[in-house]
C-alpha cells in the first residue's frame, strides 16, 4: 500500500472510531448543540434590543448569527485538544504508536471527526437562527462558501488545539486553558456588537482578530451585510475571506507538521 | 535457538535521571522472559524502547532480528503490546475495538472481523462483544487489551504488568491465558512486580533495579543463590522468643533471625518435614504462645530482598489506578 493511501485508510478508521463516540455519548452532541441554541436565543432576545449601531436595514438576528457560528465552531475545535489529551491519558496513543499505522492518521482522524461535529452544530444553529429571524440573502453557492469558510478556519484551529492537547495532557486543563484564550478572542471581535462602539486600542485588536474576519466573511457570504455598507478601513476587514484563508493556511502550515512531530514523540508518562 | 529479543548495553536518561544504565538481555524464540523489579527500576522503559515508543540514548535493541531504532515500522508489524493501562477505547464495543486494531495492522476488513470474533471467543468475551468496553470489569478490559495486541499474530508479545490492579481471581484467569499463549509458541516479555507471577509464567528471569540488571536465570537458579529452607515461627508474645531460640539453636545451620516487632523467628535449617517435627518436639511445653509455624522454601521475595537489600514494593505506583486492592504475598 502506498503511504498516501495507507494514511487515508488509517484516517478513515480513526475518524469512524471518533464518530462512534459521538453517537454513544449523547452528552457530547447535547453540549455541541444546546449551548449554541442557548446563545442564539439569549443574545437575540436579551441583548438584541439594546445593541445599537447596526447597519440600517439589518435585524440583530441577521447580524448575530454569523458571529455565533464563528464563536461556536472555534469553541468546538477545542474538543480536539481535550480528546487527544484523553487518549493520551488512557494509553490509547501508546497503543496507536505501537501499531504499524500511519504517523499522522490519529490526528487527521481526530480533526476530521471534530469538523463533523462542527457541521452538526452549525446545522442546528442555522435552523434555530431561521426560527428567530435570521435569513440567508445570497445565492446557494455563496451561502455554502460562507459555511465552508467557517468550517475551514475551525479545522485549522483544531490542529492548533491538537498540539495543545499533546502538550498539556489533561483534558480538563486543555478545556479550561483554551477557554481563557478563546473566550476573549471570540468576544473582542465583531461577533456580537459592531466594532464602532469599541474603545480604540481594543478596536485595532478586534479588526485584526481573525475571528472578526471569519465572522465578516460569512456575514458577507450569507448576504447579512447590506450592499454599500462601509466596513472598517483595516485591510483584514476589507478582504475578510482572503484574510481568513491566509490565517487558515498559516495555522495549518505551522501546526500540522508540529503536531505530527510531537505525536511521534509523545508517550504516556 | 535464535533470539527473538536482543538488548545490548541499553541506556536511557530522562533529564538527570538515569532510567537505564546499560541493560543486556536476550529472549530466545518461543520462550517467556520475566523482567522483574520494583517501581521505577526501568522495566517499562525497556518495554517502551523495544516497542518503538521511546528512543534509547545508547546501546542496541533488536526484535525478531530487526533494529528498533532503524526500522521501527517493521518492528511494529511484528509485535503486540499490552501496556500498564488497558488501552481500549471505552466507547467502542469489544468487537469494534479489535476490528479497529486489526484494520490498523492492515489486516483488511474481512480478516480483521474474523480475527476479532475468534479472539473474543478465546478470551471469553463473546457475550460482551457488542457492549461498549466502558461496561467491562477490570479483568475483561485487560483481556480485551491482550486480545487487541494479538490480532495480527505477533511474533513477539510485550506484556507490561498485565495483572497490576486486578483482583486475585482475575489475576489467576489472566495467568492461564498467558500460559496458554506461551504454550502456543509466542515469545513473551513480561514485566511484573509480582514475583509469584514471574515464578508461574516465566522460563527465565532478569531482575533489574535502578536501571541495572542485578540477577538473571531460572527461578530455581535465583532461589539457589539465596540458600535453603528455614523454619518460621510467629508468636503472640515476643517475650518467649529468646527461650525459643535457645531450644531450637541445635537445629540451625546458620544464625537465627529474630524480628521482635513482627514477633517472628526465622531459623535456617536443612532437611525436610522431620526438622519441623523435631522442632515442635524441642519446644514441648512452650508452644502456647506459638501462633503460626511453618517450613519455608525461599521464594522470589527472599531473592529480591537478598539481591537488593530492600523488599519489592507491592504498592502500585502513582500512575496506576488499581480498581481493587492489590493482594500482597500470595500462596506459599
Amino acid at each position: 500500500m502506498s503511504s498516501l493511501s495507507a494514511t487515508l485508510s488509517d484516517s478513515v478508521v480513526i475518524t469512524k472510531r471518533n464518530l462512534i463516540k459521538v453517537r454513544r455519548v449523547p452528552d457530547l452532541i447535547v453540549f455541541a448543540t444546546l449551548s449554541p441554541i442557548m446563545f442564539v436565543v439569549l443574545f437575540r432576545y436579551v441583548f438584541g434590543g439594546a445593541i445599537g449601531g447596526l447597519p440600517p436595514g439589518i435585524s440583530y438576528a441577521e447580524f448575530l448569527l454569523p458571529g455565533i457560528f464563528a464563536q461556536t465552531v472555534v469553541f468546538g475545535s477545542t474538543i480536539t485538544g481535550a480528546s487527544i489529551a484523553d487518549d493520551l491519558q488512557k494509553g490509547l496513543i501508546d497503543r496507536f504508536r505501537s501499531l504499524p499505522m500511519s504517523r499522522s492518521a490519529v490526528l487527521i482522524g481526530r480533526t476530521v471527526a471534530d469538523a463533523g461535529l462542527n457541521v452538526i452544530s452549525i446545522a442546528v444553529m442555522a435552523l434555530t437562527g431561521l426560527l428567530v429571524g435570521w435569513r440567508i440573502r445570497s445565492s446557494f453557492g455563496e451561502a455554502l462558501a460562507g459555511f465552508l469558510v467557517l468550517l475551514a478556519f475551525a479545522y485549522a484551529v483544531s490542529w492548533l488545539m491538537a498540539m495543545v492537547g499533546l502538550l498539556v495532557r489533561t483534558p480538563e486543563v486543555v478545556q479550561n486553558a483554551s477557554f481563557i484564550v478563546i473566550f476573549p478572542l471570540t468576544f473582542v471581535a465583531n461577533t456580537f456588537v459592531p466594532l464602532e462602539t469599541f474603545p480604540s486600542a481594543l478596536r485595532v485588536f478586534a479588526e485584526w482578530n481573525p475571528v472578526s474576519a471569519v465572522t465578516l466573511a460569512s456575514r458577507e457570504l450569507f448576504g447579512n451585510v447590506p450592499p454599500g455598507y462601509p466596513v472598517p478601513d483595516a485591510w483584514s476587514l476589507q478582504n475578510p475571506v482572503l484574510y481568513t484563508l491566509i490565517w487558515t493556511a498559516v495555522i495549518l502550515a505551522v501546526f500540522v507538521p508540529l503536531s505530527v512531530r510531537l505525536y511521534q514523540r509523545t508517550a504516556t508518562r | 535457538m535464535t533470539d527473538a529479543i536482543l538488548v545490548e548495553g541499553l541506556q536511557k536518561s530522562f533529564g538527570s535521571n538515569t532510567a537505564l544504565a546499560g541493560v543486556d538481555l536476550t529472549v530466545p524464540e518461543g520462550s517467556v522472559l520475566g523482567l522483574l523489579g520494583p517501581n521505577g527500576a526501568g522495566k517499562t522503559t525497556v518495554v517502551r524502547i523495544l516497542t518503538t515508543l521511546l528512543q534509547p540514548d545508547g546501546g542496541r535493541a533488536e526484535v525478531a532480528g530487526v533494529d528498533v531504532v532503524h526500522e521501527p515500522d517493521r518492528v511494529r508489524s511484528l509485535i503486540g503490546l499490552t501496556g500498564q493501562y488497558a488501552a481500549v477505547d471505552e466507547y467502542l464495543t469489544g468487537f469494534e475495538n479489535l476490528e479497529m486494531v486489526g484494520r490498523l495492522y492492515r489486516l483488511g476488513k474481512r480478516e480483521s472481523r474474523d480475527r476479532a470474533t475468534e479472539l473474543l471467543e478465546r478470551f471469553d468475551l463473546t457475550d460482551a462483544a457488542t457492549r461498549p468496553a466502558k461496561t467491562y470489569s477490570g479483568g475483561m478490559r485487560r483481556r480485551l487489551d491482550i486480545a487487541a495486541s494479538l490480532i495480527a499474530r505477533p511474533q513477539v508479545l510485550f506484556l507490561d504488568e498485565p495483572t497490576t490492579g486486578l483482583d486475585p481471581r482475575s489475576r489467576l484467569g489472566m495467568w492461564e491465558f498467558i500460559a496458554d499463549l506461551a504454550g502456543g509458541g509466542t515469545t513473551i516479555l513480561l514485566t511484573t512486580q509480582y514475583l509469584e507471577e514471574a515464578d508461574r509464567l516465566a522460563d527465565r528471569m532478569v531482575v533489574i533495579d535502578r536501571g541495572r540488571v542485578i540477577a538473571r536465570g531460572t527461578a530455581d537458579e535465583l532461589k539457589a543463590q539465596v540458600g535453603g529452607q528455614r523454619l518460621e515461627f510467629t508468636v503472640t508474645d515476643a517475650a518467649v522468643l529468646p527461650a525459643m531460640v535457645e531450644r531450637l539453636r541445635p537445629l540451625a545451620v546458620d544464625a537465627p533471625h529474630v524480628d521482635e516487632q513482627a514477633r517472628r523467628l526465622s531459623i535456617p535449617v536443612s532437611g525436610g518435614a522431620e526438622v519441623l517435627a523435631d522442632a515442635l518436639h524441642r519446644l514441648d511445653g512452650h508452644t502456647a504462645a506459638v501462633f503460626d509455624v511453618g517450613l519455608r522454601r525461599p521464594d522470589l521475595d527472599d531473592v529480591f530482598l537478598a539481591l537488593t537489600g530492600h523488599a519489592t514494593e507491592e504498592s502500585p505506583g502513582a500512575d496506576e489506578v488499581p480498581a481493587e486492592p492489590v493482594p500482597t504475598g500470595g500462596v506459599r
